[in-house]
């Protein structure tokens, strides 16, 4: 602040004027809108920028100096890295470049439905035992038993209950999924339901199924999309796991575990076939979580605490 | 030489809304063995001058100007190893939550005893001694035993003794009680400030209390400051401010608490609003921050921040038109 | 005279203990054990204590938030306590509630507006959506808040400000009991004036009764008629205002009125040892007697029931009872 303030009144003699104190701190630009909000959270702004541009690249694979990923040329395999071929060929001769580009496709949709449908699933599970008392004995119960088994195991005897298909995977990481959220919907609607005003809102008449919608529901989506980010990127990496051991996507689709699974007895001598679908893995999943943890942080800080 | 000595503390946070200026250029002095009471509403800085005494505040998002001198030594210039050996030694604090401040994991007397190891170099059994004797001081009863219990074990009133026996362990020169009753029921509050009293004609050391109640004030202090928007409004010794207030925000804030023993008075008579609400603090100020709400303010108020002036004996305030009651009076 | 507004009769309300693998109930928490009291139209009957003692378990059970244990609870005449979901929605109008918290008693994600329609809507009070609008405007008149805020959310209003919109909500309904659990006490000094001067003025103007349960005395003495003094679950004293701050009778009440500090008052406090007993192991005999400075024999064995002192005052305690009562320190 400085003493360029102008003064309409005639200061009196003998008046005692608080001294000047200088400002300690630069001045703030207080930002505004998906930009400004953007540049005060720049992990949200990588993450979803990195995310936008795999987004693209498995929208628009085949216009991206892509060949048939399928397309086998044995006279061509193990290429290394080249012009011709960007990221170098398998032991088939397919190309890398064009597989781990389209295998972006399959682990995005892995990703997102899984996201989706274990949030779905699980919010209605939580919601129920949140609110049903009898209900919740039964169900916390079958979700801790669900919760003592490991995820992949899970998934790799559900997977070895059907047929190989990217459907099949998505539903079997889903149910492994499931109770992470289920746990994380009820704690939040345990909480929200001490709440003052759902109490007011319960002294003023309001119907029960009303309170959830209303009340309970509108609150709980904020730490469900912190936590759908993390199954994203879970599902992802499990997606992988499954399809290295041969237990998910079906080999006739390019996916980023199948292209690892088929490098790994060359690992030793041809590293780039492993490398490429590892690495663009690794960065996806860090692009999603980069996403979830700037979220947590930007979302209702007290709420992110209970994740 | 005062004990201690602040000199125009200014304590500014960096929030993504703008600056805030928690505190503005609060400059006051605690005398050896004296109980200076720090009063005002939420938001006016209180808490924040105290934890800027001690350095407590985390540069950034923060900084802290001006001079705090303890014992002529500016804390504010000390390095955060020299700081350490200040913090819990010479100058100590009581929070408002007892349970916390305490550890959880830890017996009250590892506790207690850590204080002592660290800045007096106590052995183990020495220090457990001391702080069965602390315990004992604060009038817990059973300090042996009460010495192996966790937090967890005592209740509210108890955890808040075990709180003045740790700050007091190192015989502090200066003891820092943020609303150390504020959390409690009254009849624990009761036995708190009678604890607090005892302690300060027997310990001795000069106590920076920090609290929203007067009536607390009035029960230990022997002067009290009290703080606005950031900014120091008025101070006087105790009797003097409750009986002849000179800011209109502290006569206001007397005015809005019911004294108990209305209903003898027949008649209900309403209390004193202050109306409106504190000005932000991320704006910068013109004028008087109570200009807003203040029945005499005038243009000259607005535009012109008033100093502190000398009102009477010990007396201060911060107002244009207080001083011309001073000089009338 | 009518009957009363509001008549509780020997309400108890115990939450269970549950403990081990299998949520056994291992015991119980006798938050409110035997509380009966009135509230006239019109009228404030505040209940004072300290944590724990159970006023605001008592207020939460007026409101039917959660079912009682035993008791009654008369709303002008008619039991509240065992209607069924739906004859209950027909009386939750009539009694209303302002929370302490005013941070968290308002949906964050909901608009004034909304926030103030819904008991409108819940209750069908209004003919039309015109009139709704209508409604909602003249109650941001009432607690005097400005119209063109039913737009904005709770997180853009200061303590006092949401405070009142919580009030308001509270009158959006036409209530005839307003139950104020801690309303004042989370607001700083000067903005809790205001609210209890709004408060006072609303009851008023609609003739509310107030169900005002407060730890605050001071506050209680300004704005009651009466006083009802829990300790443990249980009332140990019930009196006009007049009557509890001059002549205490319980030795609690005078303990409480004694530790307030007060500015520029020489007071000689009575300093109560020790802590309030655990509720889920009351004491036996009269449930103050392992404070009591005055305690003897007959309160470790028999508990003291409410005796009227004359005056509208009842005192539970066994010294009443004497022939003398010791006039102490009050």
């Amino acid at each position: 602040m400085t003493v360029s303030t102008t003064r309409t009144v005639t200061l009196p003699p003998g008046l005692v004027i608080a001294p000047q104190l200088p400002d300690l701190l630069r001045p703030v630009k207080i930002r505004r809108g998906v930009l400004g909000f953007l540049r005060g959270h720049p992990t949200v702004a990588i993450g979803s920028a990195l995310l936008l541009c795999l987004v693209l690249v498995a929208i628009f694979a085949p216009y991206l100096g892509t060949v048939d990923p399928t397309a086998l040329a044995p006279a061509k395999r193990t290429r290394a890295p080249s012009a011709d071929f960007w990221f170098g060929t398998d032991m088939l001769g397919r190309d890398i470049y064009s597989r781990v580009l389209y295998g972006t496709r399959v682990s995005l949709t892995v990703g997102l439905s899984v996201a989706v449908l274990a949030s779905l699933a699980g919010l209605a599970v939580g919601l129920v035992s949140g609110f049903v008392r009898w209900a919740d004995g039964i169900l916390m119960r079958f979700i801790d038993g669900l919760m003592s088994i490991p995820p992949i195991l899970l998934a790799v005897a559900l997977m070895a209950l059907t047929r190989g298909s990217v459907g099949n995977v998505i539903l079997a990481i889903t149910v492994a999924e499931i109770p992470r959220v289920t746990r994380l919907v009820r704690g939040v609607v345990l909480s929200l339901r001490e709440q003052p005003y759902v109490d007011a809102a319960t002294a003023s008449g309001t119907r029960t199924p009303m309170i959830i919608m209303r009340h309970i529901l509108p609150n709980t989506l904020a730490p469900m999309l912190v936590q759908a980010t993390y199954i994203c990127a879970s599902a992802m990496i499990v997606e992988s796991i499954l399809s290295f051991i041969g237990a998910g996507t079906p080999p006739t689709i390019p996916s980023w575990g199948n292209i690892m699974a088929e490098g790994r007895a060359l690992w030793q001598v041809k590293p780039f076939i492993v490398f490429f679908p590892a690495a663009f893995l690794s960065v996806t999943v860090l692009a999603v979580n980069l996403l979830g943890d700037g979220l947590r942080d930007a979302l209702d800080p007290r709420m992110a605490k209970s994740l | 030489m005062a004990l201690l000595e602040v000199e125009n503390l200014q304590t500014h946070f960096r929030t993504p809304d703008g600056i805030n200026r928690a505190v503005d250029g609060v400059s006051f002095q605690v005398d050896e063995g004296e109980t200076l009471a720090i009063v005002g509403e939420s938001g006016c800085g209180k808490s924040v001058t105290s934890m800027s005494l001690m350095r407590l505040i985390p540069e950034p998002p923060g900084r802290i100007a001006g001079a705090v001198r303890f014992q002529g030594r500016d804390l504010l210039q000390l390095s955060e190893r020299e700081m350490r050996a200040v913090r819990g030694n010479d100058v100590s604090m009581i929070f408002q939550e007892p349970m916390s401040s305490l550890n959880p994991v830890l017996t009250v007397g590892r506790q207690i005893g850590e204080t002592l190891r660290m800045h007096q170099g106590l052995d183990k059994q020495a220090a457990e001694l001391r702080a069965v004797e602390m315990l004992n001081l604060v009038g817990i009863p059973e300090p042996a035993r009460r010495v192996r219990e966790y937090p967890h074990q005592l209740s509210g009133g108890m955890r808040q003794r075990v709180m003045i026996a740790m700050a007091l362990a190192c015989n502090p020169k200066l003891l820092i009680a943020d609303e150390p009753t504020t959390a409690l029921d009254v009849t624990i509050q009761a036995q708190i400030l009678q604890l607090m009293l005892d302690l300060k004609r027997r310990v001795g050391a000069a106590i920076v209390l920090i609290t929203h109640d007067l009536g607390v004030v009035a029960e230990i202090a022997e002067r009290v400051m009290v703080m606005y928007a950031g900014r120091k409004v008025e101070e006087a010794p105790v009797a003097r401010l409750f009986r002849s207030p000179r800011h209109p925000y502290t006569q206001g804030l007397l005015g809005a608490v019911p004294k108990l023993g209305s209903s003898l008075t027949g008649a209900a008579r309403r209390l004193t609003e202050i109306p409106g609400q504190v000005p932000s603090l991320k704006k910068a100020i013109e004028g008087c921050a109570f200009a807003g709400r203040c029945a005499l303010a005038t243009d000259l108020c607005r535009q012109v921040a008033p100093g502190l002036e000398v009102k009477g004996p010990g007396h201060i305030a911060a107002c244009h038109y207080a001083a011309k009651e001073a000089a009338a009076a | 005279m009518s009957a009363p507004l509001l008549q509780v009769n020997d309400l108890k309300k115990h939450f269970p203990v549950r403990s081990g693998l299998f949520g056994r109930r291992s015991g119980s928490v006798y938050a409110v054990d035997g509380v009966s009291f009135e509230v006239d139209r019109g009228e404030t009957l505040s209940l004072v204590g300290e944590s724990g003692c159970g006023k605001s378990t008592v207020g939460r059970a007026i409101l039917r938030l959660f079912d009682i244990t035993s008791g009654q609870v008369v709303l002008d005449g008619q039991r509240i306590d065992d209607l069924s979901p739906g004859g209950l929605r027909a009386m939750r109008r009539r009694v209303q509630v302002v929370f302490q918290d005013p941070f968290s008693s308002l949906n964050p994600r909901m608009r004034v507006r909304d926030i103030l329609a819904e008991p409108i809507r819940n209750f069908s009070l209004a003919k039309s959506s015109a009139d709704l609008e209508m409604r909602v405007a003249a109650l941001m008149d009432t607690v005097r808040l400005p119209r063109d805020a039913l737009n904005r959310r709770p997180h853009e209003f200061s303590g006092g400000q949401r405070q009142r919109i919580g009030i308001a909500r509270a009158l959006a309904a036409e209530p005839d009991l307003i139950v104020c659990d801690e309303a004042v006490s989370a607001l700083d000094v000067s903005v809790k004036a205001q609210i209890v001067n709004l408060l006072q003025d609303l009851q008023q103007q609609f003739g509310l009764a107030l169900l005002f349960i407060s730890h605050d005395l001071a506050i209680v003495e300004h704005m009651t008629h009466r006083v009802a003094v829990m300790y443990l679950g249980r009332i140990v004293e019930m009196a006009p205002r007049q009557k509890i701050f001059t002549a205490p009778g319980h030795p609690y009440t005078k303990a409480l009125l004694s530790a307030v500090p007060e500015p520029g008052a020489a007071r000689n406090p009575i300093i109560l040892k020790g802590d309030v007993p655990s509720p889920i192991n009351p004491p036996k005999g009269c449930r103050f007697n392992t404070r009591c400075p005055f305690v003897f024999d007959r309160c470790k064995a028999e508990e003291p029931q409410l005796r009227s002192a004359g005056d509208g005052q009842w005192v539970a305690c066994h010294l009443e009872a004497l022939p003398e009562a010791p006039g102490s320190a009050g």
